[in-house]
């Protein structure tokens, strides 16, 4: 089975002090350490797993600039077999729908049986799935939690319905399915197999090499725009506690008793 | 020898004369032994190199003190006593064996008769090796030690020596009663012998009896004998011919851990089609001599903490399966088994993960078998194929990109110090505080780090600290099988290091003290704080104030003990400070008990019965003790979290020496 995972490369929320920046419209980003997308490793992960099972490639695809190599690279050290770089200077600013539509231009060039997703992106609006199913008029899943390939074209898939359970489906190829982490444990990257494929070249498609005209995707085609970040304000009934780590679990304490949480 | 009793070689058996029986036998024996042991060295030539010729007078000083004077034995009392005796017995015996062997087919070495000082040895030595047969299979049948597979082949094998001990026995005594009878003195039996007690026994016997007693003894001594040569390789007992081997090529420098291969460049390890043991073959030959050797003492398995702990490890399960793999894998006879895995199969993940590399198996191994080398090389092993568990790839990924286990942004790194220590920041310093990870950012253990920066103040020191420039040491990184993400830690540090142009550096952390003393190369001179603190206080330059009340007691970090044989000075600080009371807990020292390990093992939880930390604070308790002092970030950590889980809270303290000892100065 030919297997395209989409990957998208975020700051990595456990590895960084995510803070607004002062101008508003977005976050301090000089200190931050980018990763790949969390959850798209359980995609790449799933895909590896299904490939083993019954053959076939997996190639994943990102949507960006020279910079977000890395999390190709990252992924073809855990056993992907291709990585494809998606820029092109008309691309950026697009919205999610843009995206998907540079997606779907580029699924279009290749042959493939299964795409796969991230549940969503830790920066994103887990949107991007759904749209590139759309536009390619295939069958769509989201929050999938385990997989698995019936003979006649078809997947026996489980979702993660409200409340934790589960309900199984079978969907046919090709389709697109949005995967929920911790439907696998995702191997380990070491420093060393990240190494072994830096000498690797890493195809980069333009807008031309996929046959986009300029309208589709960038900042002029997208019709959702980000106007600002802000925390939220100090609700009704909300306490932020202040001081050094014991000071905050003292006060916690006392308020835990005087509250009557504790006895 | 008038009527030839005295010949073997010349009496017959069944009509077939002694010479030619024995000749057959013997040679039979020798080829099927020397047949087994070409079998059982195949998957030494099938391993990895490991080169372990250089430096013989030091090996030689190896086998002097570890094999022929038994050093490590009586750290186990009466087993070890029981194994010297044995040992000893053998040593003295092998002359008798081959003069036994010899007399078969030539009478030239049948004249050997009783009488003489070797004589005399040989039959107490030869006694003593029966009783002590008797004891160790009493020991194991009724006392059952726990640490002691419960196997029927030890007791097989424990007969057998007893057997040909008593054929020997009976073969000299039916000979001296015959003479005896004949009014012919002999020389006296040594009294209350073995052979004295037969021969008292036989007293009575005709001399057809007393012959026929005599040659069927040396037939029953030959066939135990090359039956036990041919068995032993079979089993627990091939340490009889292997541990002179073994000891002979064990590693020289103990505190280095193996690299990926020996003599191998750094960047050539990225070209390696496979990293660590995924394999038998993987291992190197030394390594698969050791899984020989072991004698299933299970002293290692009995001093783990892990195992104490109900951890899925036991290093002496460890060998015993992979040497059980090995005999199936590569058998004497027929086809090699298929099927169990070896990763996964033999050994569980758990297992491999479970160890905290804390090395008191190492410290306890009378053969110096070598276990942190094979589990470090066999998590290299599962690393490389993306199977580090679940819980340490987020700290891995931040060591990565942050330098850190904890994500924590690297330009934070200096704000434990709080003006105790100065950034170097292109300036160049004497000595460089090296503070590593956990002192940099845990909330708790930054106090360690401005104690020991407080001390160095206190001595007048010109020193600094990397601040954002320092890396985690990658100590634990390389143990728990990341290589390359080490190597590109410990690369960082040097050239910061080098950039600072310090002379000499100090660190509060074992971990750290390790990595850069032994796992770096061409690192400036490294010493602990206890170090510095010990050699203040003996040379007066550090006063301490006297403490009031509380019994402490001393908790040995392992990579600051057993890993380098610092005990003396923390303690000596200790002892230094006026009215304090110090009393030590049963494991301590090169026996000390691992706190649960430091470094990664922070993130990674094992399954287990009960904490080694709590394990380890209860042990204080047991001494008495109401204050733990210890020298390491990691014990503290663990030993502060025991400390509750125990419900000790109140009744018992962790301090590290270091802040001890800042407390304490005289101002």
């Amino acid at each position: 089975m030919e297997i395209l995972v989409c990957v998208k490369r975020a700051p990595d929320t456990s590895e960084n002090e995510i803070q607004l920046a002062a101008a508003g419209g977005d976050i301090e980003r000089d200190d931050l350490v980018y990763s790949v997308n969390e959850p798209d490793n359980y995609a790449v992960e799933e895909a590896l797993q299904i490939v083993a099972r019954t053959g076939g490639s997996v190639t994943v695809a990102t949507v960006g600039g020279e910079e977000d190599e890395e999390v190709l690279r990252r992924e073809m050290a855990m056993g992907a077999n291709r990585g494809v770089l998606i820029s092109d200077d008309g691309f950026t600013g697009s919205d999610g729908r843009g995206t998907a539509a540079i997606l779907k231009s580029f699924v279009e060039t290749g042959r493939y049986d299964l795409i796969l997703t991230g549940v969503q992106a830790e920066d994103g609006c887990a949107q991007v799935g759904g749209m590139l199913a759309a536009m390619l008029d295939y069958p769509f899943a989201s929050l999938v939690t385990s997989i698995e390939v019936l003979q006649n074209g078809k997947l026996k898939i489980a979702r993660e319905i409200e409340g934790g359970s589960k309900e199984i489906n079978h969907i046919d190829l090709p389709c697109v399915l949005s995967i929920q982490t911790g439907i696998n444990e995702p191997r380990y990257v070491g420093m060393r197999g990240i190494r072994q494929i830096a000498s690797v070249p890493i195809p980069t498609l333009g807008a031309s090499d996929l046959g986009m005209d300029g309208g589709a995707a960038g900042r002029a085609a997208a019709k959702v725009r980000r106007v600002d970040y802000f925390t939220p304000p100090e609700g009704k009934g909300a306490k932020i506690l202040t001081g050094s780590r014991e000071e905050i679990v003292d006060q916690v304490m006392e308020l835990l008793k005087a509250e009557g949480g504790l006895n | 020898m008038g009527n030839g009793f005295d010949s073997i070689a010349q009496s017959s058996y069944w009509l077939i004369q002694g010479r030619d029986l024995f000749l057959f036998l013997h040679l039979l024996g020798t080829v099927c032994f020397l047949y087994i042991v070409a079998r059982r060295l195949r998957p030494l030539l099938a391993a990895q190199r490991d080169f372990r010729f250089d430096r013989p007078l030091a090996r030689l000083g190896r086998v002097a003190q570890y094999w022929l004077a038994q050093w490590r034995h009586p750290r186990y009392r009466l087993a070890g006593a029981i194994h010297i005796l044995i040992f000893a017995g053998f040593l003295i015996l092998a002359a008798r064996a081959f003069t036994l062997l010899a007399m078969g087919v030539s009478d030239r070495f049948a004249g050997e008769a009783s009488g003489g000082w070797y004589a005399a040895v040989r039959a107490y030595a030869s006694t003593v090796v029966f009783l002590c047969m008797v004891v160790a299979a009493i020991r194991r049948l009724a006392f059952r030690p726990a640490r002691y597979p419960r196997s029927a082949d030890a007791i097989f094998l424990l007969g057998l020596i007893a057997l040909l001990m008593a054929a020997d026995a009976v073969f000299e005594a039916a000979g001296g009663a015959f003479y005896a009878r004949q009014g012919r003195e002999m020389g006296r039996e040594a009294p209350l012998s073995l052979i004295w007690a037969c021969q008292n026994l036989f007293a009575s016997l005709p001399p057809a009896s007393l012959r026929g007693l005599r040659l069927g003894a040396y037939l029953a001594h030959e066939l135990t004998f090359f039956f036990l040569l041919c068995y032993r390789p079979f089993g627990i007992q091939f340490h009889v011919e292997t541990s002179l081997f073994s000891i002979y090529f064990a590693k020289l420098e103990r505190e280095r851990l193996k690299p990926v291969r020996w003599g191998m460049p750094d960047d050539a390890i990225d070209k390696l089609d496979s990293l660590g043991v995924k394999k038998l073959e993987d291992f190197t030959w030394k390594h698969i001599l050791d899984f020989y050797s072991c004698a299933d003492c299970g002293r290692c398995a009995d001093q783990c903490p892990a195992n104490a702990a109900g951890r899925p490890l036991a290093p002496r399960a460890l060998t015993a399966k992979a040497r059980d793999y090995v005999f199936g894998h590569y058998p004497v006879f027929g086809r090699p088994a298929d099927g169990q895995s070896f990763i996964g199969g033999v050994f569980s993940e758990d297992e491999i993960w479970s160890c905290t590399t804390c090395g008191a198996c190492e410290a306890e191994c009378p053969l110096l078998v070598e276990y942190i080398d094979k589990i470090v090389d066999l998590r290299r092993g599962l690393v490389d194929d993306g199977k580090a568990p679940q819980a340490l790839h987020k700290p891995l990924k931040s060591l990565e990109s942050r330098g850190n286990p904890f994500g924590k942004l690297e330009k934070k790194r200096a704000d434990w110090a709080r003006g105790a220590a100065r950034v170097v920041n292109g300036n160049r310093v004497e000595t460089l505080y090296f503070a590593d990870s956990i002192t940099s950012y845990d909330d708790r253990m930054q106090s360690i780090g401005r104690a020991a920066a407080g001390i160095l103040g206190r001595l007048g020191e010109d020193f600094g600290i990397l601040g954002p420039a320092e890396r985690d040491s990658g100590h634990d990184v390389r143990r728990y099988g990341e290589e390359t993400l080490f190597m590109a830690l410990r690369d960082h540090n040097m050239e910061a290091i080098r950039a600072s142009g310090a002379r000499r550096i100090v660190t509060a952390d074992p971990h750290a003290y390790n990595a850069l003393k032994h796992d770096y190369s061409g690192a400036p001179p490294v010493e602990h704080i206890s170090q510095v603190a010990a050699r203040a206080v003996r040379t007066g330059w550090l006063r301490l104030n006297p403490v009031d009340g509380g019994v402490y007691t001393y908790h040995d970090p392992c990579y600051l003990g057993r890993h380098n044989g610092v005990y003396d000075d923390p303690r000596d600080v200790l002892d230094s400070i006026p009215g304090l009371r110090r009393v030590e807990m049963k494991r301590c020292r090169d026996r000390s008990f691992c706190c649960g390990g430091g470094g990664l093992a922070l993130f990674y939880e094992p399954p287990e019965r009960e904490r080694m930390g709590v394990l380890r604070v209860r042990m204080a308790a047991e001494a008495g003790a109401n204050v733990i002092v210890t020298a390491c970030p990691f014990c503290m950590a663990n030993l502060e979290d025991a400390i509750k889980s125990a419900g000790l809270e109140g009744q018992m303290t962790a301090i590290d020496l270091a802040e001890l000892v800042e407390r304490q100065m005289v101002s």
